[in-house]
């Protein structure tokens, strides 16, 4: 039954044939290079669902998601890059292409904004990993603007849940796309500063950055 | 207090009961890519030459992207894209046919742009392209794929009893092509 029954010995010509593969280097080189090509090419025709890349923050390198519809996902540091892959491919498609060129306009509207250039981002995005109460509240806390703040009974006031103040925190909490979408901008009641994805102090940093403070 | 202080989709409450769809197990593409490119690669160079391998390339995996996400979950991912990479090095080894080259010629550019330092076994691998369909694709599943007698069985779509027997005769053929 064993598979290699009838040649147990290697003879000189399958040693010859099985020498390549084990040989590191320009099989491996190559196929990395006609790997990328494909990605590229992948994400110019727009073939795949979700692309991803890596951008630049204060806070350390961030990893970007993006559907045909705009900016789907966007993870902090501390965040598994393949965690959140997975969830991608199981909530939207598993279609998934690394494609780090196509978010220069996110990284330059993201410098602008760290550098206090910029008050609104304007490139597109996608809020379909956004459902129901969740999707009131971002939206109540997307018109929050830019150096002001409000709280989580407000907002969950707004979003049509007068009680639902602890609901509005879980859902400011799960926020795909902070910074973009500014859950920084909601504060416990009386002022206290409340959580945020990766630490509070990334929150004041924020709300210093926007002149808050 | 810990109303918002979770991180997005780790610890969303919302994303871990939403976990088990039937979509679990199957890797994003860019991982399955990652993980297969090198076997994939080292199949068609071997089975087409590095003339033709990057287009073979590009097409199995755009057809692989294709048809990815109607995938079972437990699929076999490496013989899976192996099948495809397979019936990519057929069509192009009938096109080459059929554009009617002198088979020396085809051959000699082929050992010239390969420009590796494989050079003493390059001659091995253009007597493997040389050899019939089946027995090639056997000959390049096992040894430059790595796979076993099942999944070369399966590329081909031939049974593991056919696989094996293909894979002898091309060592065999082989062997005569090299000793000549």
């Amino acid at each position: 039954m064993s598979t290699r029954a009838g040649d147990e010995q290697l003879d000189e010509l399958e040693r010859a044939l099985g020498r390549r593969r084990q040989e590191h280097g320009p099989d491996e080189d190559a196929a990395a290079g006609a790997a990328r090509r494909l990605s590229a090419r992948v994400a110019a025709e727009g073939l795949a669902d979700i692309s991803f890349g890596p951008v630049d923050s204060p806070f350390g390198t961030m990893l970007a998601a993006a559907t045909n519809k705009g900016l789907v996902r966007l993870a902090f540091p501390e965040e598994d890059v393949d965690g959140v892959l997975a969830g991608l491919s199981r909530r939207i498609s598993p279609r998934i292409i690394e494609a780090p060129a196509s978010f220069d306009p996110l990284r330059r509207e993201l410098d602008e904004y760290f550098e206090g250039r910029r008050q609104a981002f304007k490139l597109p995005q996608d809020w379909q990993l956004i459902r129901a109460f969740q999707r009131r509240v971002l939206g109540v806390t997307y018109a929050i603007p830019y150096g002001a703040v409000s709280s989580y009974g407000e907002v969950a006031a707004d979003a049509g849940s007068p009680r639902g103040s602890r609901a509005a925190g879980n859902a400011l909490g799960s926020n795909p796309i902070p910074i973009v979408i500014p859950c920084h901008r909601v504060l416990r009641s009386g002022g206290v500063l409340g959580g945020y994805g990766g630490g509070p102090e990334r929150k004041r940093y924020l709300l210093n950055l926007e002149g808050f403070f | 207090m810990s109303e918002s202080t979770s991180t997005p989709v780790r610890s969303g409450p919302r994303s871990t009961t939403v976990a088990g769809g039937a979509r679990e197990g199957l890797p994003p593409f860019q991982r399955f890519l990652d993980a297969h490119r090198e076997c994939v690669w080292r199949f068609l160079v071997s089975s087409v030459g590095p003339t033709e391998a990057d287009d073979c390339f590009q097409e199995t995996f755009i057809a692989a992207l294709r048809a990815y996400p109607r995938l079972r979950k437990n699929s076999n991912l490496r013989a899976w894209v192996l099948t495809i990479a397979h019936r990519k090095a057929l069509d192009a080894h009938r096109a080459r046919k059929r554009r009617a080259l002198p088979v020396e010629d085809v051959a000699a550019v082929d050992t010239r742009s390969a420009g590796s330092p494989h050079t003493p076994d390059e001659g091995l691998w253009s007597a493997v392209r040389e050899l019939p369909e089946r027995q090639r694709s056997a000959v390049t599943l096992r040894y430059m794929a790595d796979l076993p007698h099942r999944e070369i069985a399966q590329a081909i779509g031939c049974s593991e009893d056919a696989a094996r027997r293909s894979l002898h005769e091309g060592l065999t053929k082989l062997r005569k092509a090299v000793s000549a």
